[in-house]
């Protein structure tokens, strides 16, 4: 699917790619109704595995070049035995992968060099939700805060306007920014 | 009946149309649901007025001469310049005639009217780019007690209930709803999604006469980067007071409105907001600011002979830290929701294969290519980014009916 004949220079985003699969979405709107999977197994404790294999789009099956796992555990000072990342953190990396991601396909579009993007994640978030203790505290984060440190040819203006332009076409963004109907079933 | 052309619509937009097919002798008939003017007196709050100024509003053949170039309309000044114009184009009008259906008949046209059926070769729509409010999936769900407005059955703040109401959409219909509905006494939160921030005022000049000068209204629909975004783009939060007064978010803020991003929805009685707010005033303080850097680039490169003021840069939007998410709407006293969410053409009457599966109308810059000899004027950045400005109608109805006269064969306009 991807050309890579051409040579695409400045940040390494094949920006006429998706530029092109905007314009073919126009007369088949329906090749744009993706859909993403994951499948999860408990290991032990609150240890588990994650495998992501494959995708459904562009009205078909792919599957990523490699079957990609992430392990999660929870923290030592939740007893338990942090194998791995917690969730939440998880989720943090998937909004700065999100945003960054963004920030160098906009900064390709109008055609600013990028040196180095760097990006602090914090989530603020007050325990007594997922404990239960007070029902007037929400288990998810209170304030999720993204610090961006980018040194490109460009000016302070336009480096903020990268940054606003990716959060606004950011899926992650959105996800953590709005609501989402969730299911969950057992078979 | 017939005719060569059919205008529908006699709004400034229609008459205009009208003044250019006289001129070059084509055969038409202008039929009007109503009377001229029909939307500006029916379908628009009491306290509106042009947000463009007086000395911008000119129509082919006539332009405002009277003694306020720099003051703004009211509906019923913009009503009288329109019949004004209405008796110095003297059109062929049936008003009080509605247009119930467009339809191909293989030669030519059939607009079927509930007054009879014209057949003609050509039809121009001039029917309005603003009919039909347009509402958010979530309006649906708007809880039990809670009071639905839109923008056209909006009259004035003391027409809704006492209590708080919720204004959703900050362009230039939420923002000036906003303020007069918050200083009525009914507290307002304003749900504030993407828009348009421009001063009214910059070095001493209007706004839109700087969008004039530097050429930006006159930027043609195929020079654009994406001509689906641009038509798109919310009104800017501009108001026409006498004062000429910029009215911005900070201004509301100022006054006690409290700020909320989109609304995403409803749920057991609370509406939810986006919590992306912050990202938007960013992105529209940032655009305010590249348009700002426009205009000083271009007086620098142009220079003015009576000179202007000193370049300037505004506050950015103050958000705070952590703005609400969530709100209950009993407990907050809030009685009414305003939709300040946009309006659509009613192009329902339309009996033609000429819609994308979003149901907008085709066009190559008012050229309905798919049925030739159709036309549309007056929506937003049809031909140029003044499009959907009363001053835009001038050089779109004079390109259109230049194509048109093609289309029927008819010879140049008369000197």
């Amino acid at each position: 699917m991807t050309d890579t004949s051409e040579p695409i220079g400045l940040n390494g985003v094949n920006v006429e790619h998706l530029l092109g699969a905007r314009t073919a979405l126009g007369e088949t709107p329906e090749a744009g109704q993706f859909k993403w999977r994951v499948t999860n197994e408990w290991l032990h404790g609150t240890h588990s595995k994650t495998h992501v294999e494959g995708y459904f789009g562009l009205g078909g099956e792919h599957d990523h070049k490699a079957d990609y796992t992430f392990e999660s555990d929870h923290p030592l000072v939740f007893a338990a035995e942090d194998n791995a990342a917690t969730p939440v953190e998880i989720v943090l990396t998937g909004l700065a992968s999100c945003l960054t991601a963004g920030v160098a396909a906009v900064a390709q579009v109008r055609e600013i060099q990028l040196r180095s993007v760097k990006a602090t994640v914090e989530g603020d978030m007050d325990i007594a939700g997922i404990l239960g203790a007070d029902p007037e505290v929400r288990n998810g984060f209170s304030n999720v805060k993204v610090t961006y440190d980018i040194d490109a040819d460009a000016t302070p203006d336009e480096i903020a306007a990268l940054v606003a332009q990716s959060q606004k076409r950011s899926a992650v963004y959105d996800i953590l920014t709005n609501p989402t109907n969730v299911t969950v079933e057992v078979k | 009946m017939q005719t060569t052309t059919v205008v529908v619509g006699a709004g400034h937009a229609g008459l205009a149309v009208s003044h250019c097919l006289a001129a070059r002798g084509i055969d038409h008939v202008v039929i009007e649901r109503g009377e001229v003017a029909h939307t500006w007196r029916t379908e628009r709050w009491e306290s509106l007025r042009l947000l463009t100024p007086n000395w911008q509003t000119h129509v082919p053949g006539l332009a405002y001469d009277g003694d306020d170039p720099d003051g703004f309309m009211t509906m019923a000044e913009v009503v009288a310049f329109i019949e004004r114009y209405a008796r110095l184009v003297a059109p062929p009008l049936e008003t009080g005639t509605t247009v119930e259906l467009l339809t191909s008949n293989g030669d030519g046209y059939e607009v079927v009217t509930d007054r009879g059926v014209w057949l003609c070769q050509a039809v121009v729509i001039a029917s309005g780019g603003f009919n039909v409010p347009k509402l958010p999936p979530v309006a649906e769900s708007l809880p039990d007690g809670i009071e639905s407005v839109t923008p056209m059955g909006y009259t004035r703040p003391q027409a809704l209930p006492e209590g708080g109401a919720l204004v959703v959409g900050a362009s230039a219909t939420g923002v000036q709803i906003a303020d007069e509905v918050h200083r009525s006494g009914r507290p307002v939160t304003l749900a504030v999604g993407e828009h348009v921030r421009m001063p009214r005022t910059y070095r001493g000049k209007d706004i839109l006469w700087w969008m004039d000068r530097t050429g930006l209204h006159d930027e043609r629909y195929d020079e654009v980067d994406d001509i689906v975004r641009a038509r798109r783009v919310p009104s800017p939060q501009l108001v026409g007071t006498p004062e000429r007064a910029t009215l911005n978010i900070n201004n509301l803020t100022d006054q006690g409105v409290r700020l909320v991003g989109s609304l995403a929805g409803f749920a057991d009685g609370k509406a939810q907001f986006s919590g992306s707010l912050r990202n938007k005033c960013t992105l529209a303080d940032l655009k305010q600011g590249r348009l700002l850097d426009t205009i000083d680039e271009w007086v620098d490169e142009n220079g003015l002979d009576d000179g202007v003021e000193p370049p300037q840069r505004f506050e950015p939007t103050r958000v705070e830290e952590s703005p609400p998410l969530t709100l209950d709407l009993a407990r907050e006293g809030m009685r009414t929701v305003i939709w300040a969410t946009g309006y659509e053409p009613d192009h329902s009457w339309i009996d033609l294969p000429v819609f994308d599966r979003k149901g907008r109308l085709r066009h190559d810059g008012g050229v309905v290519t798919e049925a030739p000899g159709v036309y549309r004027i007056g929506l937003n950045f049809l031909r140029r980014r003044k499009s959907s400005f009363i001053h835009g109608t001038e050089d779109d109805a004079r390109d259109l009916t230049e194509h048109l006269a093609g289309h029927v064969g008819a010879s140049s306009p008369a000197p």
